[in-house]
Parts: structure tokens; C-alpha cells; sequence
């Protein structure tokens, strides 16, 4: 029985496919974006690139305009200079078709229990209410949320709530995952645990994602691929490629002495 | 009546514990106010009681319990045309002050042109309004309408507009992230999240609108609690005056306490209800 919920699942949530052809899923090349109200350049020269299923990490100093940079990739914002595509597509419509964004804060509605919560993407891709519902439930199974579909966002732990909160934006059904600082509200216990559970999920479903954090160790355990960005304005320092196979387990891959290395590349590369 | 509910937690366990549970949290809210009012009544009381108080400017609360119980029939029957007249202008004073707030938050340019007149209508006293409308709706109950809506349109309208601009903007962008309409963020979001803006706006105009309906009746009417306590005042019926007063007070109260009632039953997720600071 849970088998063929799971074999159900992977139908119920489809993803929609981009263009066989391309392989390279985000391109940002010569990216500026200043903000005009107080004169402050967020981002500037920014290129990179991210291939079709790959996880990439940006880490850098608060303010070095990495959620500037997730809202360019979303189609929230347009780059003063420079260009940014998803699968090929710059018009803003294509980038916020291709790409599903979580912001920093859960955002769940609290008026609506969790599976509503998590069924609002279906909602707003214009599905009814109960079909959306129903197309949401399995997910709940098979990303540890059991039995917590109808209780209210308030009743919910910090993790519990990021879980539904990923649960909705996996439901947008986008090929391309945006994750704006997913764990920076948890404490560091829970904050462990999720990224397991996240590396778990990606495994599950594997989408291309593009993580922004400010915890190198988060960055390096969850990503194919971590850059470095400066301080603001920012672009690519350095881009260190994580050669460990996905999902990794937690406690041997933070002692690996690969991942060490790593961790030493990249501290080093975020102080200069 | 309190005490009653309270024992019966004793009897019959689950259910009742909590009715027990609950009439206690009110007694204890409630009984500093209760004090305060049984004070008052009683200072008034000994105040009416002073030989020097004539009778016609001071009735005392014996006097107003038997002017209640002795005509009764009449103030109930006058009481009801008042309510009617009450309920009915929040009602087109929620129907239009909801259509408005909402039109002027989707219509940026019709939230410019329309902010200031609002503003401005509120400036215009319902005393001098109240005939012009009796010469333009006649008698009968479209003037008190016209008014109670009017005096209620404001509150309503404005805290509602607050309430829809007042939304996380990091929850729009989030909703525009998913591709929603303007009109599913409106309704999945916007509304919902301006709701308890709405019931401030609902409590102060469901408060008022028994002033409106006293202004209505004053400037013209042949029924009505207002209309009573005018003619009492004329005919120096002063223990009836304070019969009106204390039913037309009881009103306004009630309303109050249904507005924030439905408040609980519709946004139990609002910090303002008892089931949002319990999680």
C-alpha cells in the first residue's frame, strides 16, 4: 500500500517539463541591479550558471544581494543591466512560469490548516479547492507530515512549518526551486535535521535548485555546486564543485576530510 | 445566573467542566465592571434621593424600573422599529463600504480621488444632514437608513481599506511567484488577511449606528425609541426619557457584543480572540 501511494505520488505532483534541448537550466550574465530609492548597488557583473537537475549554493556576507539575486532568477525583479534567462526564456512571464520561489519566511496562511496551505499553489494555478487537496495529501506522507494536514500553521513547530512551506512550493510544479535562507529561522539542532530531511526530499524529487545561505556548512552538505559571492556589490568569488554523491549522510559527511577541505576553500574565499 | 452554570461542571464532567471553566474567566473579567455599574446605579440612587433633586430633572432608578415595567409593551414595540432601522442601515453600511473599500484598493486612482471626500464626508454634522435627508426621503424609514449608513459607511470603509493595503507585501510577492490572478490574491489573501481590520471598523459603526438612528428619528418620525425619549422630554415624562436611554444603551451594547462575537466565530486566527493567544 505505501508503495503504490508513492508510485501515485510521483504522478499527482507532475513537473512541468522544460525543452528537452537545453541543458543549461539559469543563466545570469553581467547582472546589475541597483536600487535607485537609497542608491545602494546590490549586485554587479554577476554571471552564472546552473545545469538542468543540479543544486547550486550561494553563500556570502548579509546584504551581498543573494535574495536580490533568487527574486531576478523568479521574475520579481529585472536586472539593470545584464541578462537573466530560465531555460533559455528572459521575458519575466517565463521565469516566473519555470521557477517556484521560498521566501525566508514560511508565509503560511493562517486561516488555512497546512494542506491548504501547502494545496495554495495548486489553488492559484487555478484547480479547485478539493482536487487540490487531493493531489496534495500523498505529499504529506511522503515527506514526514502524516497526520498534521489539518492543523493550523500556529500549532506547527518552526521545522514543521518550513516543511509545508517546501511541500507548496514543490506543488507550484516548476522545474527550477528558488530557496531563499530555508533553515535561517531554526535553531541549529532542528536546522540540522531539515537539511537532512531537504537532501532527502531533493533525492525524492529532483528538481534544479538554486539555495541562497549564509552557513557554508549548509551550503556545502545540500549543493553540487557552492559560489561564493563578495560583499555588496556582489558576484561570483570563487565556485567550489561539492564532488559527493547526493543525499549525503550528515554527521560522516561534515568530518569527511573532502567536505573539511571544502569548508576551508570556502571560508577562505569569503574573507578575502 | 452565573453561579448556576458554575456548579454545574460538578454534574455532568467533559463538556460542562468547560462551560464552568469559561463562565469563571467571564465573572473574573467581568466583575470589576460590574461593580463600577452597580455603584453608579446606587450613587444614583441616593442622589435622586436628595430632597433637593426635583423629580423631573433626576429620575432614579426606581423610578426608570417602573417606567419600564408600566409601559413596557410601548417602549419594546418602539425599541423594535429602532433596531429594525439599526440593523437594516449596517447592513447597507457594510454593503456599500465593503464594494467601495475594495473598489478603491484595486483602482489606485480611484483611491486618490475618493480618499479625501471620504475624509471630508465625515466632516459634515448628522444634525444638519438628518432633515435634508427627511425632505428628500420623506418619512418613514429611508431618512434613518439614509443616516445609520451613513454614520457607519466611515468606519467601515476605512478600516477595511487599511486592513487590504495593510498585507504582508512579502505575502503578495509570494502569491505572484505562484502566478495567482489579481482577483485569487484578493480573495485567498488580501480579504482573509484584512478581516480583523474589518471588525474594528464593524464594533466602532455597530456602536454608532444607535446614535444614527436617534439623530434619524429626531429630525422626523412617527415611531421609534428616539422619537419616545424626544416626546417623553416634552411632555416631562422624565422616568421614561431614562427608560429610552437605558434600552437605547442595552442596544448598542448587544450590538457590540455580537460584532466581536462574530469576530471569534469568523477570524479565530486574529491576536484580538481568546483562541489565538491560547497557541
Amino acid at each position: 500500500m505505501p508503495a503504490e501511494g508513492a508510485m501515485q505520488t510521483k504522478l499527482e505532483a507532475p513537473m512541468r517539463e522544460p525543452a528537452p534541448s537545453s541543458e543549461v537550466a539559469v543563466a545570469l550574465d553581467g547582472v546589475r541591479r541597483r536600487y535607485a530609492h537609497d542608491d545602494v548597488v546590490a549586485l554587479d557583473g554577476l554571471d552564472l550558471r546552473v545545469r538542468r537537475g543540479e543544486v547550486v549554493a550561494l553563500v556570502g556576507p548579509s546584504g551581498c544581494g543573494k535574495s536580490t539575486l533568487l527574486e531576478l532568477v523568479a521574475g520579481l525583479q529585472e536586472p539593470d543591466a545584464g541578462t537573466v534567462a530560465v531555460w533559455g526564456g528572459c521575458a519575466a512571464r517565463e521565469r516566473l512560469e519555470a521557477c517556484a520561489y521560498m521566501p525566508q519566511r514560511d508565509l503560511l496562511l493562517p486561516w488555512r490548516s497546512a494542506l491548504d496551505n501547502a494545496a495554495l499553489s495548486l489553488e492559484c494555478r487555478g484547480i479547485r479547492r478539493g482536487e487540490a487537496r487531493r493531489r496534495a495529501a500523498p505529499l504529506f506522507q511522503r515527506f514526514g507530515l502524516a497526520s498534521f494536514e489539518r492543523s493550523r500553521p500556529q500549532a506547527l513547530s518552526g521545522g514543521m512549518r518550513q516543511r509545508v512551506a517546501f511541500l507548496r512550493t514543490l506543488l507550484a510544479g516548476s522545474p527550477v526551486l528558488l530557496l531563499d535562507e530555508p533553515f535561517a529561522a531554526l535553531d541549529s539542532i532542528t536546522r540540522g535535521s531539515m537539511q537532512e530531511w531537504l537532501a532527502g526530499a531533493l533525492a525524492n524529487e529532483p528538481r534544479t535548485v538554486v539555495c541562497v545561505t549564509h552557513d557554508v556548512e549548509e551550503a556545502l552538505f545540500l549543493a553540487d555546486r557552492v559560489a561564493v559571492l563578495s560583499g555588496r556589490p556582489g558576484r561570483v568569488v570563487t565556485e567550489i564543485a561539492v564532488d559527493l554523491s547526493r543525499p549525503r549522510p550528515r554527521r560522516e559527511t561534515l568530518t569527511d576530510p573532502t567536505f573539511v577541505s571544502y569548508r576551508e576553500r570556502a571560508l577562505e574565499a569569503l574573507e578575502c | 445566573m452565573l453561579s448556576s452554570t458554575e456548579l454545574r461542571p460538578q454534574g455532568d464532567g467533559g463538556g460542562g467542566a468547560r462551560i464552568g471553566t469559561r463562565a469563571a474567566w467571564i465573572v473574573r473579567r467581568y466583575w470589576p465592571s460590574a461593580l463600577l455599574l452597580f455603584g453608579s446605579i446606587a450613587a444614583w440612587q441616593a442622589l435622586a434621593s436628595v430632597p433637593a433633586v426635583d423629580d423631573l430633572t433626576l429620575a432614579s432608578p426606581v423610578e426608570v424600573a417602573g417606567a419600564m415595567r408600566a409601559d413596557g409593551t410601548l417602549l419594546l414595540a418602539q425599541a423594535q422599529v429602532t433596531l429594525v432601522e439599526v440593523v437594516l442601515g449596517l447592513g447597507v453600511a457594510f454593503a456599500a463600504g465593503a464594494a467601495a473599500a475594495v473598489a478603491m484598493h484595486l483602482a489606485r486612482p480611484l483611491r486618490e480621488a475618493a480618499y479625501p471626500l471620504l475624509v471630508a464626508s465625515q466632516a459634515i454634522p448628522i444634525v444638519i444632514l438628518a432633515p435634508l435627508f427627511v425632505l428628500a426621503f420623506d418619512y418613514g424609514i429611508g431618512p434613518k437608513l439614509a443616516i445609520v449608513a451613513l454614520i457607519c459607511f466611515f468606519p467601515i470603509t476605512v478600516n477595511l481599506l487599511d486592513g487590504l493595503r495593510g498585507v504582508d507585501p512579502e505575502l503578495l510577492k509570494l502569491m505572484r511567484s505562484l502566478g495567482a490572478s489579481r482577483l485569487a490574491t484578493l480573495r485567498r489573501v488580501e480579504l482573509p488577511s484584512a478581516l480583523p481590520s474589518l471588525f474594528s471598523g464593524l464594533r466602532v459603526a455597530s456602536t454608532v449606528s444607535v446614535i444614527g438612528a436617534v439623530f434619524g428619528e429626531w429630525a422626523g418620525a412617527d415611531a421609534g425609541l428616539g422619537r419616545l425619549v424626544l416626546l417623553g422630554n416634552n411632555q416631562l415624562e422624565t422616568p421614561r426619557v431614562y427608560a429610552g436611554i437605558v434600552i437605547l444603551t442595552l442596544m448598542a451594547v448587544t450590538m457590540f457584543a455580537l460584532t466581536s462575537l462574530a469576530e471569534r466565530l469568523l477570524v479565530p486566527w486574529s491576536a484580538g480572540s481568546a483562541g489565538g493567544t491560547r497557541a
